[in-house]
C-alpha cells in the first residue's frame, strides 16, 4: 500500500503503510501525549495516555495502525480530561514530591501534569508506597517510589542493552519495577546503558549517581517549553 | 482567696513559625513560671535518613521558607565535607557567598521592617489593628516602599545564584551549578548604590531608636549572656559563609575560641525538656545552668574583632561603644541586624565587582568521607547541620541546631523576664501587656518550625485557667 491520508483534529496528514497514529503524527509534528511510548523503543500502549479517538472508537495511538480516512481526534476537552485523571493517579499512586525529586524540570510526568493543566491534586487517595530506595549499585540508584510502571527501562534493557537488568514485581496497583536480582549491584548494569540513560526513566526512579542537581534551573529540559514542543516545531517549521 | 492561674498566648504572632507562651500566675497574681513552647514537630532529622546526599541540600532547606538559603548552604558545606571538597573553586565559593549575602539581607529586611516596625513605631501598645506592615506603608509609604525594595533586591540575588527565588537548587556537594551573567550583574550593579544609601538610612533608623530609648532598651528582657558565633580564621573578623567558632562571656572573656566547626560536638551539648520539641543547647564545660548562650546579630557583634567592610566596620564601633547594657539587651539586635544589612550590601558590590563570578570552574572532587559538618551564620545565628553518610551515598543520621534553637534558653528568659515586670501582680491582663511578651521573643527573630511563615495578625486565644483547670477567664482575637 502506498502513502495515504487521514485527518487528526480536522488536519489531514500523510502517513506510510504500517505506521501508527503516533508515528504518522509525529512526523506531521501533531504532538500525541504520551508516558510509556519512547522514540527506540517497541511501543506498548500500557499508560494509555496516548489514547485517541479513532472514528469514535478509544484506542492508544502508539500501538493502533493509521488507516485511509481514519477520522482522529487528539486535542479536544474530553480527551485531554481523561488524560489529566490518568496523570493524576499515577501522581497519586507514588511520591512524587517534585519540590526536592533531581527529575524536577526533567521530568516527563511532571510536564505532563503541566501541560495537561493538572494544577492540583483532587480525588484520588494517596497510596503514599514506603519502599526502601536501592543504592546498592556504585553509580546506579533506584527509588521505585517514583515509579510509573511504563516499562521503558525494561524493554530498554532487553531490546536494546540485552540484558534484562529490570522487571516488575507486585499485582495490580502495586506493581511496580524492580531489579532483576537480590539488588541493583547483582545485576549486571552499568551506568552507561541505555536502560540507566536519562532519556529513558520518564521519572526519577532511575537515578544516576552524583549528578543531581547539575542542570540549573532554567537550563532544564521542560524548562524551554511544554513536553511535545519539539514534536510540535516541525510542524512550525 | 484568689486560685493560681495559668496564662496562654497561642500563637506568638509576627515570627517565622508557630509557638505559644503559657504563664503560671500564683494565687497572689506573681508570675511563677513563664515559657515558650515550640509546638510543631517537625521530623527532619529522622526522614533524610536513606536520601542520597547529593538531594540533603535540596531536601532540609524545605525547614524554612524564611531563610532555606541557609540551610541550603550549610547542607551543602557538609556534603562538601563528605565528598572530600575543603576547597571549593573560587566562583563556586564566591557565588554561594553572594547568594548568602542576599538572603542575610532580605531576612533581616523582612525583620525589621515587616515584622517589629510595628512595635517601635507606633509603640508596643498600639492597638492591634496598627500593628502590622500595611499601617507602616500607610502612615510612612517610602519607608515602607524602600522595605519591599530592598527585600526584592536581596530576593532577586538569591534567584540570579539559586535559581529561585525561594528554594534553588544551586549549592551542590563540591560547588555550585552555575555562575552569574554579565548581564545580571549590571542589572544589580545599576541599583547597589541606592540600596546602600537605603541601607544607612535603615541602620540610623535602628539606632536611633536604640540610643532614644536607652533606658527601656537596656532593661527591656535584658540580662547578659554568653554569646557564639564564626569568626574568620586569620583575624577574627565577621565572616557570615564560613569560619571558627568562637565563644565568649558577657564580660569578653574567651570560652573557647578559633574552635573548628567540626568540633562542635566537643563543646556543645543539647538538653530536652518535656514541655518544648525544641532542644535546649549548653556549653558542656559550662553545664545546663551557666552554659546557655545566645546566637545571633548582637551575638555577632560581640563576638566579633572587625567588620571587614568599612561602613558596617564604623557602626558596629559604635554600637560597642555605648553603654554595656545596650551590647546585652535583646531590643539592640535590631540595631546589629542593620549593620548586618549595610555588611551584606557591602560584601554584594564587592562580589559583583569580582570576574570570579563569571568563572566556569563550577565543582570540584576529593576523596569521600563518611562524615560531614556545615556550619554558617543564618540570619538568625549559628547553624549546625551534621550528617554521616554510608558507602552506598545515603544519609544514616543528620543532626541540626538551628539558630533559634541556640537561643531558646535565652527566649524563655526573655519571656520570664517580661512576664515579671508586666504581669506580676496584676489584676486584668491587656493586650499591651501580652504584645511586651511577644516583642521579647521577636526580638530574637525566632523561626520556630523553621518552615511555618506567619506574618501580621494571627489569632490569638488567652486563657485565665485555675488550678484544677478550669477555664475561668478567656479572651480571643481573630485573624
Amino acid at each position: 500500500m502506498s502513502d495515504f491520508t487521514f485527518t487528526i483534529d480536522g488536519t489531514e496528514i500523510t502517513a506510510k503503510e504500517g505506521q501508527t497514529i503516533m508515528d504518522a503524527a509525529d512526523d506531521a509534528g501533531i504532538y500525541v501525549p504520551r508516558l510509556c511510548d519512547h522514540e527506540g523503543l517497541r511501543h506498548q500502549g500500557g499508560c494509555r495516555v496516548c489514547t485517541v479517538k479513532a472514528d469514535g472508537r478509544s484506542v492508544s495511538a502508539c500501538t493502533q495502525p493509521a488507516a485511509p480516512g481514519l477520522t482522529v481526534e487528539n486535542e479536544t476537552p474530553h480527551i485531554n480530561k481523561l488524560r489529566r485523571d490518568l496523570v493524576e493517579m499515577l501522581f497519586h499512586e507514588g511520591n512524587h514530591l517534585c519540590p526536592i525529586c533531581e527529575a524536577s524540570g526533567n521530568c516527563e510526568l511532571q510536564a505532563m501534569a503541566y501541560r495537561l493543566d493538572m494544577t492540583a491534586p483532587t480525588k484520588f487517595p494517596y497510596l503514599e508506597p514506603c519502599r526502601p530506595v536501592d543504592a546498592s549499585h556504585p553509580d546506579i540508584a533506584l527509588d521505585t517510589n517514583r515509579c510509573i510502571s511504563c516499562g521503558r527501562c525494561i524493554r530498554a534493557s532487553q531490546d536494546v542493552d540485552g540484558k534484562g537488568v529490570f522487571g516488575y514485581v507486585g499485582r495490580g496497583i502495586h506493581r511496580h519495577v524492580a531489579a532483576n536480582g537480590e539488588d541493583l549491584s547483582h545485576t549486571d548494569a552499568e551506568v552507561t546503558d541505555f536502560a540507566i540513560s536519562s532519556e529513558v526513566c520518564p521519572v526519577g526512579c532511575i537515578i544516576r549517581k552524583r549528578i543531581g542537581f547539575a542542570t540549573p534551573i532554567g537550563e532544564r529540559e521542560f524548562d524551554k517549553g511544554l513536553i511535545g514542543h519539539k514534536i510540535s516545531a516541525k510542524r512550525d517549521d | 482567696m484568689a486560685e493560681p492561674r495559668l496564662i496562654e498566648i497561642s500563637p506568638v504572632t509576627r515570627v517565622e513559625g508557630h509557638g505559644k507562651v503559657t504563664i503560671h500566675l500564683d494565687a497572689d497574681g506573681r508570675v511563677d513560671e513563664a515559657r515558650l513552647h515550640i509546638v510543631e514537630f517537625r521530623g527532619f532529622e529522622r526522614f533524610i535518613r536513606g536520601r542520597l546526599l547529593w538531594e540533603v541540600p535540596v531536601i532540609v532547606q524545605r525547614l524554612c521558607g524564611i531563610c532555606p538559603v541557609s540551610h541550603h548552604l550549610a547542607a551543602a558545606k557538609a556534603m562538601d565535607m563528605i565528598c572530600g571538597v575543603d576547597e571549593l573553586p573560587p566562583t563556586a565559593e564566591k557565588m554561594r557567598r553572594l547568594m548568602h549575602y542576599g538572603q542575610v539581607m532580605q531576612s533581616h529586611v523582612l525583620h525589621f521592617f515587616h515584622l517589629a516596625a510595628p512595635d517601635f513605631l507606633f509603640g508596643f501598645g498600639a492597638p492591634a489593628e496598627k500593628r502590622n506592615i500595611f499601617e507602616v506603608i500607610r502612615e510612612q509609604p517610602e519607608l515602607g516602599r524602600r522595605a519591599i525594595l530592598m527585600r526584592k533586591f536581596g530576593q532577586d540575588i538569591i534567584e540570579a545564584t539559586a535559581g529561585k527565588k525561594i528554594h534553588g537548587t544551586a549549592a551542590i556537594p563540591g560547588g555550585i551549578n552555575r555562575n552569574l551573567p554579565i548581564e545580571k550583574r549590571d542589572a544589580f550593579l545599576k541599583d547597589i548604590a541606592e540600596m546602600e544609601d537605603w541601607a544607612l538610612d535603615a541602620l540610623k533608623l535602628a539606632r536611633d531608636y536604640t540610643l532614644e530609648h536607652a533606658e527601656l532598651v537596656g532593661h527591656f528582657a535584658s540580662f547578659p549572656s554568653h554569646y557564639m558565633s564564626l569568626v574568620r580564621p586569620s583575624d577574627g573578623a565577621l565572616d557570615l559563609y564560613h569560619g571558627n567558632l568562637r565563644a565568649l562571656a558577657s564580660n569578653g572573656d574567651t570560652i573557647f575560641d578559633q574552635l573548628p566547626y567540626d568540633r562542635y560536638h566537643e563543646v556543645l551539648v543539647e538538653d530536652v525538656r518535656s514541655w518544648s520539641y525544641m532542644k535546649f543547647p549548653f556549653i558542656e564545660k559550662l553545664g545546663p545552668l551557666t552554659g546557655w548562650y545566645r546566637v545571633g546579630p548582637l551575638a555577632r557583634m560581640n563576638t566579633v574583632d572587625l567588620i571587614d567592610t568599612p561602613r558596617a566596620n564604623a557602626a558596629r564601633d559604635e554600637l560597642m561603644a555605648s553603654d554595656g547594657d545596650i551590647t546585652q539587651a535583646v531590643l539592640a539586635n535590631h540595631w546589629a541586624r542593620m549593620i548586618e544589612v549595610l555588611h551584606c550590601v557591602e560584601k554584594i558590590r564587592e562580589l559583583l565587582h569580582d570576574p570570579d563570578l563569571q568563572g566556569t570552574d563550577l565543582k570540584a572532587t576529593g576523596e569521600r568521607r563518611e562524615e560531614g559538618i556545615g556550619v554558617i551564620e543564618a540570619p538568625r545565628g549559628n547553624l549546625i547541620h551534621h550528617y554521616q553518610v554510608d558507602e552506598n551515598d545515603q544519609v544514616t543520621y543528620c543532626n541540626l541546631i538551628v539558630s533559634t534553637t541556640h537561643n531558646n534558653e535565652g527566649m524563655n528568659r526573655a519571656v520570664k523576664d517580661v512576664a515579671v515586670q508586666q504581669l506580676s501582680g496584676q489584676p486584668e491582663i491587656t493586650e499591651t501587656m501580652l504584645n511586651q511578651v511577644e516583642v521579647a521573643i521577636r526580638a530574637y527573630d525566632p523561626c520556630l518550625s523553621c518552615a511555618t511563615h506567619a506574618l501580621g495578625q494571627m489569632p490569638l486565644q488567652v486563657e485565665l485557667i485555675d488550678a484544677a483547670g478550669t477555664v475561668i477567664d478567656s479572651r480571643v482575637r481573630d485573624a
